[in-house]
């Protein structure tokens, strides 16, 4: 394989991940663990946001927001409780990177938690995990009873005036929950529904006081960001999306899984590191970062990977879940997969996600199952000109995305069932009451 | 109606008038138990304990019932139908006896594209069941799942949540004929396999109790591909000086 695309290999946060025992403490510390956290613990906690802000990292869990800036919204001096929560329910289609991190190397997410904690003033971090991962979070409730144990969390860490207790929290399977503030509701002990906004966590986050809600990759950058330096990370992917990122690949490729490479790389050159297309497959359409990104196709290969280069190609880079499907794959049918997905996690708060996700996936039951009109693909834009930015969270747009993007790249294949020339795939007993 | 209520739990999810039980039957440990969870926010808001102690509610009755219900409401000082509302709503909840082994096959576009949709209607005809149902033996609930985040791994089913990776329709079918002759197949990845009323207690916030349970488990090969190809050609990323200082020197030098 070239030298040159070998070098775009940046393991940072997936390097222990090999390691045997890398989730126990021990190794962690032999590996670097630990030290970040005393060097931040001597440091002012304004002095780590300025560094976090320096460093330019971007929120991993999908949105890319500036981290250090996210920090520094925080009110200081106001007497209220502050709160990290640390978003662990990943759920998003295609999306598989947080899960190995926290089960192989759990330590460096609760020494992120710290540090980020000591740096906004919190003296209570929750970690909130899928429900599902239960991997993940049994290794992260034993790394947490070894920190404890170490002095890394309670009272007075490591001779500190600093406290910190850490709770792993459950979640009970519910992708809304993934969302920041349906998060902070199912933390609190309600449904998983989204809130209003303003006002922001920062303000008004957690039990209404100032709360970082942050995603797992996010928060267990900070270690390697403090111990290494803003430059050093900086060293690594491009001017405004700074850092390695986990790319991960899933689909027709050879060797599917996580690939934790410079930011800006691009799909051709991550298909060659996973080994190419499978035989007999040829690339058709992908997700540059789960499956509420818009579809691209072979066109975009080159598109750099980056937060700019994907938006302008007209996606978003999201979780860098990159699904990666082929001639042999239908984009219709994958379509109807996903938006039953969506109909089925929409929480039901507001109108156009909880309809319009249910009448969407009708209206595909009826093109894949050899009944649809012309005029069911002008219903599915309409349907998706009332979801788009009208919905209380980004799932309604979510949803909205392979409608509108596979209607635009694949127009031709809806147009094959609906004039009979791709036989049916779904039985029309789906119909039944439908219309 | 009393008959159909009592046996199958589900019909009383939302209908207040016929929810009754305060679990006074739960035993002590329980009890016990749940204070222990409700400790751990702070005491101005216990209502942050709900979703592990319905996770509780049920390790002991595998699935949340009535009783279980009102057991909550009462530690929490809520209404039977704020405790529902919630229960109801998060797809682990089982509002009905639920079997020993919740098998769930990825179906999601991914694990679809690359079998699981065939996974899925192979096990429901060789256990007789279809989404959401228990095989009348008791031993295993079968649904369908959303995205498991393992699309690397695909099609992908896990048994109380452990994952079994790259299954084929004659994987699955091996899969539940040996759950179902009392045999714990061992996961892909992850620890040995418990039943789903022992997981949901770890659910609930406790420690794996299973000695080296927590230890179980090989890294999965495409969890680390690329790290392996890194190493592989001497690769790693840029050297870095620990002492590197928070604070930049103020004349911008490096």
């Amino acid at each position: 394989m070239r030298p040159e695309l070998l070098a775009k290999l940046t393991p940072v946060l997936t390097r222990r991940w090999i390691e045997p025992d890398a989730w126990r403490i021990d190794t962690y510390e032999r590996l670097d663990g630990y030290r970040a956290l005393r060097k931040a613990l001597a440091a002012h906690p304004d002095e780590l946001i300025a560094l976090i802000k320096e460093s330019g990292l971007r929120g991993r869990g999908g949105a890319g927001f500036p981290t250090g800036m996210k920090w520094g919204f925080i009110p200081q001096n106001d007497n209220k409780p502050h709160y990290l929560v640390v978003n662990a329910d990943e759920g998003e289609p295609g999306t598989c990177k947080d899960l190995p991190l926290m089960t192989h190397d759990p330590h460096a997410l609760i020494e992120g938690v710290i540090i980020a904690s000591y740096a906004i003033r919190a003296a209570q971090a929750f970690i909130y995990v899928r429900g599902e991962a239960v991997n993940a979070a049994r290794r992260l409730r034993n790394a947490v009873a070894e920190a404890y144990a170490a002095g890394y969390l309670g009272k007075n860490i490591l001779g500190k005036s600093f406290s910190l207790d850490v709770v792993v929290h459950s979640g009970a399977g519910a992708y809304i929950c993934g969302e920041e503030t349906a998060l902070l509701d199912s933390l609190e002990g309600f449904r998983g529904q989204p809130r209003l906004r303003p006002p922001f966590p920062a303000t008004h986050g957690l039990y209404a006081c100032p709360t970082v809600v942050n995603n797992v990759g996010t928060i267990a950058s900070v270690p390697p960001i403090v111990l290494a330096g803003a430059a050093w990370w900086k060293s690594m992917g491009t001017e405004k999306s700074s850092g390695p990122m986990i790319y991960s690949l899933s689909g027709r490729i050879v060797n599917p899984g996580q690939y934790e490479c410079t930011m800006g790389i691009t799909l051709r050159e991550l298909i060659e590191l996973a080994g190419g297309m499978q035989p007999g497959h040829e690339l058709s359409f992908w997700t540059p970062g789960g499956s509420s990104t818009p579809l691209l196709t072979a066109d975009h290969i080159d598109v750099p990977l980056d937060f700019e280069g994907v938006a302008a190609a007209g996606s978003i880079l999201g979780t860098t879940a990159l699904q990666i499907f082929s001639q042999r794959d239908d984009p219709v049918y994958a379509t109807y997969r996903w938006l039953k997905f969506y109909e089925h996690e929409s929480c039901g708060k507001c109108t156009p996600c909880r309809e319009g996700n249910n009448w969407m996936v009708r209206t595909y039951q009826r093109i894949l199952s050899g009944q649809g009109t012309h005029e069911d693909l002008d219903t599915l834009l309409d349907t998706c000109d009332n979801i788009v930015g009208r919905a209380f969270c980004g799932l309604g747009d979510g949803a909205a995305a392979p409608v509108m993007s596979s209607m635009k790249f694949f127009k031709q294949d809806y147009l094959d069932y609906i004039e009979g020339r791709t036989p049916p795939r779904l039985s029309d007993k789906l119909l039944v009451g439908a219309h | 109606m009393m008959t159909d209520t009592s046996r199958t739990g589900r019909a009383l999810i939302g209908m207040p008038t016929l929810l009754t039980g305060t679990g006074e039957s739960f035993p002590q440990e329980l009890r016990e138990a749940a204070e222990e969870i409700i400790g751990r926010y702070p005491s101005d808001r216990t209502r942050s304990a709900l979703l592990p102690l319905l996770h509780l509610v049920q390790s002991h009755e595998g699935y949340v019932s009535a009783d279980g219900i009102g057991f909550c409401a009462g530690l929490l000082n809520l209404t039977r139908a704020e405790v529902a509302a919630v229960a109801s709503f998060y797809t682990m909840y089982k509002r009905e006896p639920a079997g020993d082994f919740l098998v769930s096959v990825c179906t999601n576009t991914m694990c679809d594209s690359l079998g699981g949709q065939a996974v899925f209607d192979e096990l429901s005809s060789e256990l007789g069941v279809g989404n959401d149902e228990t095989t009348p033996d008791g031993t295993v609930t079968l649904e369908h799942a959303e995205c498991l985040a393992a699309c690397d791994y695909g099609p992908v089913v896990t048994v109380n949540y452990e994952f079994f990776d790259k299954v084929t329709p004659a994987d699955a079918v091996e899969l539940v004929r040996a759950l179902r002759a009392g045999e714990r197949p061992a996961p892909s990845r992850g620890a040995r396999l418990c039943t789903l009323k022992e997981m949901s207690r770890q659910l609930a916030g406790y420690a794996d109790d299973r000695p080296d349970a927590v230890a179980d488990g090989l890294v999965g090969d495409a969890t680390v591909a690329g790290l392996r190809l890194a190493q592989g050609n001497g690769i790693t990323a840029p050297e870095f000086d620990p002492t590197t200082p928070i604070v930049p020197p103020k004349d911008g030098a490096s």
